[in-house]
């Protein structure tokens, strides 16, 4: 079943007088529970593509639906609904709150949910456990290290059990036994829960993850496999 | 709504030296409001005591033709057996004492001057003159009978280089329309620490006035004063007669009044400029946090929380804010105005024409006008918040989540 799909999108930023066309008629189509990377170099179009199906940000031209919902021309508002319920985000820079702990960064998405007191903190503990980190429930982000923290945001991602999780290279900022760690886990989680998992890396050892690797270069779709 | 407020306050706690300035800047804006407005209040307070104590009191009964201003001494512009009048009002129920009073003007002569005067005559021993009585600096108080002394007061007794024991000069109108001049023995010098009344005012015992200006048994009006001066219009109403006119105290000293009203509405002015400039802190406060947090908001934002929300954050945050300085100022502006209401601040000879003002200014700061500062205090701030707020919501996810639009 389909998750995510963008029909001939193109994204063109412009600064002054320039333009640049950061994605040029792209169609990519995402079902459930796939694990799927979108990898090429720096500026091919693969932060872009993950903002455009995270409703972070609007195509310049083409459609984009999210659980067969055209969300092209929702409002700024409806755009946050989507994302609260639908869509889990985990980014390259440890995305967290960080005046709140571990338990309520994860709990973050719930309460603006409006998600029962005891369902919030049932659930914020399962996912904590999840990551391996419910000891670490207490903690702000300053006290957790940059893998604790990218596992509470893997966590967070999937408070609201979104359809798709997209993450935006989630391990540039980790070493290796972290980022292994941290795809290990993500990895488990496609298994166990079925979400899809639509990632953005140049790492070739999160590509090896992958069970589909969507190649792009120049802002187009060059191979998808 | 608790974990929205949880986050503002530990946002806030994030750089506690500079929220504590903040909240600071309001507290000290809140503080000096309040003593502001409990010295305005005071003084007014006081100029309106004064007129009543010493010179209007809360009601007066006179003639209908009466004028104050030019202190008439014609017996068809006075009460006619004051005296009796005055034992039936002081019958009422509400009223504290009312005694007959003459008012004349005329001139001082002594050490080679002439001064213009108001000759006042009083019943010395009417609770009513328990100001003057009470007042006396040197020398002696006036006895009922004294054929010829005078109570001269204590500004207008400098100009005069006048001593107790010492013969002044007095002249005045009288009620047939000539003039009559009389000696008069300084018997005391009285101070009502007001200097617009004792420069100019003379004080003889009723009888002797009466019988200085040729007014029989007349008196200029009843001095009345009320045990509650809410009950003005009330005793108005009982001694409404077709002879006489009753005016109150409201009346007699329409200039206080209507100063006063007319410096209320500065005072709203003066507010809301003092806010205003300690509410640019608050704003600096709040922008420098939405550009040191754009990244957390766009954080916010892909979580999914909506625009309103992050304003209420924000907005969260200028309440504690007020709160806190709101807190300070009522501390900072409870001392100063406590210091101010027990000890006040000198001003020495001060005074505007008509308006009675003491040579000591003492707060009066009122529960209404606190609670208007306060409530003002917290909506400026809150209003303080709108633009930094209305910044953090209108960003977009994308850039925010960069660390602003580049």
């Amino acid at each position: 079943m389909e998750v995510a799909r963008v029909e001939n999108v193109t994204r063109v930023y412009k600064v002054g007088n320039v333009e640049t066309k950061a994605l040029d008629g792209v169609s990519l189509t995402i079902e459930n529970g796939e694990f799927t990377a979108l990898v090429g170099p720096s500026g091919s179009g693969k932060t872009t593509l993950l903002q455009l199906l995270g409703c972070l940000d609007q195509p310049s031209s083409g459609k984009v639906y999210i659980s067969g919902k055209d969300v092209t021309g929702l409002n700024r508002n409806q755009r946050a609904d989507m994302r609260r319920g639908t869509i889990g985000f985990v980014f390259q820079f440890f995305a967290l709150i960080p005046t709140l702990t571990a338990y309520e960064n994860v709990e973050l998405p719930m309460l603006l949910g409006n998600v029962s007191s005891a369902e919030r903190e049932k659930r914020t503990m399962q996912l904590l456990e999840a990551v391996d980190l419910a000891k670490r429930a207490k903690n702000r982000p300053d006290q957790l290290s940059g893998g604790e923290q990218q596992r509470v945001a893997i966590a967070r991602a999937l408070a609201t059990n979104p359809s798709i999780i997209l993450a935006d290279e989630p391990t540039a900022n980790l070493d290796t036994p972290n980022g292994k760690q941290v795809m290990d886990i993500m990895t488990r989680l496609n298994k166990e829960t079925g979400v899809t998992f639509v990632f953005a890396t140049h790492d070739p050892r999160v590509i090896s993850y992958a069970r589909r690797v969507v190649t792009m270069r120049d802002g187009k779709i060059i191979t998808n496999a | 709504m608790i974990q929205l407020l949880k986050m503002a306050f530990r946002n806030l706690m994030r750089n506690k030296r500079r929220s504590f300035f903040s909240a600071l800047a309001l507290g000290m804006g809140l503080g000096l409001l309040m003593l502001i407005a409990g010295v305005v209040n005071g003084e007014y307070r006081s100029a309106l005591d004064s007129a009543i104590r010493l010179q209007s009191g809360h009601v007066q009964v006179r003639a209908k033709t009466f004028d104050e201003s030019k202190s008439s001494l014609a017996w068809e512009d006075l009460v006619e057996k004051p005296a009796d009048l005055a034992a039936q009002i002081g019958a009422l129920a509400p009223v504290k004492v009312a005694t007959p009073r003459l008012y004349a003007s005329g001139f001082v002569a002594a050490s080679q001057q002439a001064i213009g005067v108001r000759i006042f005559g009083i019943d010395p021993a009417s609770e009513a003159s328990a100001p003057y009585r009470e007042g006396v600096v040197r020398g002696a108080y006036l006895a009922a009978d004294d054929n010829g002394g005078v109570l001269v007061g204590k500004g207008l007794a400098a100009k005069l280089k006048a001593n107790p024991g010492d013969k002044i000069s007095l002249t005045t109108n009288t009620s047939n329309g000539t003039v009559d001049q009389q000696d008069f023995v300084v018997r005391g010098i009285y101070s009502t620490r007001t200097s617009g009344f004792d420069d100019v005012t003379i004080l003889m015992p009723l009888t002797k006035a009466q019988a200085f200006t040729g007014a029989g048994d007349h008196a200029s009006a009843i001095f009345i004063l009320l045990k509650d001066v809410d009950q003005t219009d009330a005793v108005k109403a009982a001694l409404q007669t077709s002879r006489y006119e009753v005016a109150t105290w409201p009346q007699m000293n329409d200039i206080v009044v209507q100063t006063e009203d007319l410096s209320k509405s500065y005072m709203v002015m003066l507010y809301l400029i003092v806010l205003a400039v300690t509410a640019t802190v608050i704003v600096n406060t709040l922008i420098m946090a939405v550009f040191e947090r754009t990244r957390e908001i766009g954080i916010l934002s892909a979580v999914g929380m909506r625009a309103n929300r992050i304003m209420a954050l924000f907005f969260a945050e200028s309440s504690f804010l007020a709160v806190g300085g709101i807190i300070i100022g009522l501390i900072l502006g409870g001392l100063m105005v406590l210091y101010a209401t027990k000890v006040g601040f000198f001003i020495g000879d001060f005074g505007a024409t008509g308006i009675l003002i003491g040579d000591t200014i003492y707060a009066h700061l009122t529960a209404q006008d606190t609670l208007t500062l306060v409530i003002l205090a917290f909506v400026v701030t809150l209003l303080a918040a709108l633009y930094p707020a209305l910044m953090a919501a209108r960003m977009q996810p994308v850039d925010a989540l960069k660390g602003g639009k580049k």
